[in-house]
């Protein structure tokens, strides 16, 4: 499901399934898009920060046409207990690598790995300076 | 053969690209095909236009034929220069036929009553136009023919294109003369600049796809927001949405390709808004300010910013009334009455 913005528009409520991962993406190039995820961050419920939560950041491929503060985003990461990847969409290959992770880290939260959750995957993927 | 003609063609042929240059002369029929088979098109462009100024010279070229040349190439590059556009008013009493001949007759009248050296060249094509040339010289110089105005005049309109020298102290010369030839009582300049011609008569022709308003009592179902989205895997959350942004987009800019401008370009002399409190500025003046927007396409850069997400639906009259109005350039004041509204000055 994609959505511009949370919350989401009540009239597909009835329609839609339980929802394992939410990916918040935020373009390097758009100030804007860091703004809206960060508002749309006070609409989720507070059990999907136990795992189910993702920040993608996309566009790295242009550094040059940066415009939001790295640091910023990867401190919005630590605060939400919730990991940041970034990427490119704009090459393929990486693209696809990263279409595959996000389908890893949705099949665990989904509950499809035995012996994996979605917290213990969260903790493994925490940096390791953290702690 | 004038030693400056010739070094007119000379650099005229030098400015076309290779590949274009046999094209050119032929289109420019002053050099017999004969002529042209001599030509070793293949060799440095250097060679190539000494020897055409070798062959004009058994022809003996004058600055007429050379003129014409002119035109010609800047009628097949003519994105590269920058356009006005003026609008003739109050034709005279009779409805007289258009004739050429009268027209150019009075032109160069008119023109030559006030400036004698001028070199005045007129040359006609399919769609109406008329493309006229006129290199400027003063009462004691020979005209400067590396600086020419260039006119296009569609006679059945009341507008005119003109591409001025940098010499702008001959444009009153110029407009007077136009209006003169082609029985106007006026002209006046519109807010409407760009470097493509075309889309300069699109817009003030009214030939690209504007959108009407029709009677539609529900939202076209035919009509596919996403195209691409043929996965029914992926849902849009937000599609009533988009789809409301692609109506009123739609609504705005019409369904077809836009004229092409380079940029917008806005004047305010509004009053300074700020936070009470702020106290910045309290001087009643208004408060200067330029801005302008550049693209290579604007008016296509517009009509794709509110479907990319990049502004919201609708966007701001100012921007969608651009094709409308026929301007690019607005000078927008603070509105005086009761409501502090900012409106667009004629």
């Amino acid at each position: 499901h994609i959505a511009t913005s949370l919350p989401l528009p009540s009239e597909g409520d009835h329609l839609r399934p339980r929802i394992d991962l939410i990916v918040f993406m935020i373009d390097i190039k758009s100030k804007y898009s860091l703004k809206n995820v960060e508002t749309s961050l006070a609409y989720v419920d507070a059990s999907f920060f136990l795992g189910k939560v993702c920040f993608l950041v996309t566009g790295v491929g242009r550094m040059n046409a940066c415009n939001i503060d790295t640091s910023a985003v990867c401190k919005l990461g630590e605060a939400y207990c919730s990991p940041v990847l970034f990427c490119e969409l704009e090459l393929e290959g990486v693209r696809v690598a990263t279409a595959q992770r996000l389908l890893r880290m949705l099949q665990i939260c989904a509950g499809h790995i035995p012996g994996v959750s979605a917290l213990s995957l969260v903790s493994l993927m925490r940096k390791s300076d953290d702690d | 053969m004038d030693e400056t003609v010739a070094e007119y063609i000379r650099r005229t042929v030098l400015k076309i690209p290779r590949d274009e240059i046999k094209m050119m002369l032929q289109k420019w029929g002053f050099l017999s095909e004969a002529q042209l088979q001599t030509l070793n098109f293949h060799q440095i462009k250097d060679n190539i236009s000494q020897e055409v100024v070798q062959l004009c010279e058994e022809n003996s070229a004058g600055i007429k034929q050379a003129a014409v040349l002119d035109i010609i190439y800047n009628h097949i590059y003519q994105n590269k220069r920058m356009w006005s556009v003026y609008q003739m008013k109050e034709s005279g009493e009779e409805l007289e036929c258009f004739d050429i001949t009268d027209f150019k007759k009075r032109f160069k009248a008119r023109l030559r009553s006030a400036l004698k050296n001028v070199t005045i060249t007129f040359k006609e094509y399919e769609d109406n136009a008329i493309w006229i040339r006129v290199a400027w010289g003063t009462p004691y110089k020979k005209p400067n023919q590396y600086k020419p105005s260039y006119v296009v005049y569609h006679s059945q309109t009341p507008y005119v294109f003109i591409s001025a020298s940098v010499l702008k102290s001959n444009l009153p010369l110029l407009c007077q003369a136009l209006i003169v030839a082609s029985n106007y009582r006026e002209i006046r300049e519109m807010e409407l600049r760009s470097h493509s011609l075309n889309s300069l008569k699109d817009i003030v022709f009214k030939r690209y796809s504007q959108n009407f308003q029709t009677y539609s009592p529900k939202p076209l179902q035919e009509r596919n927001v996403e195209p691409e989205n043929a996965d029914t895997r992926i849902v849009q959350e937000n599609r009533s949405e988009k789809e409301r942004v692609h109506r009123l987009n739609h609504e705005a800019f019409g369904s077809g390709p836009q004229p092409q401008l380079e940029f917008a370009q806005y004047r305010l002399e509004t009053m300074f808004k700020c936070a009470p409190k702020m106290d910045v500025l309290d001087k009643k003046e208004p408060f200067r300010c330029l801005v302008k927007f550049s693209s290579p396409n604007l008016l296509e850069s517009l009509k794709s910013l509110a479907p990319a997400g990049m502004a919201d639906a609708p966007l701001s009259p100012l921007l969608t009334c651009i094709p409308h109005k026929a301007r690019n350039y607005f000078k927008i004041r603070e509105k005086k009455g009761v409501f502090p509204e900012s409106f667009v000055s004629p």
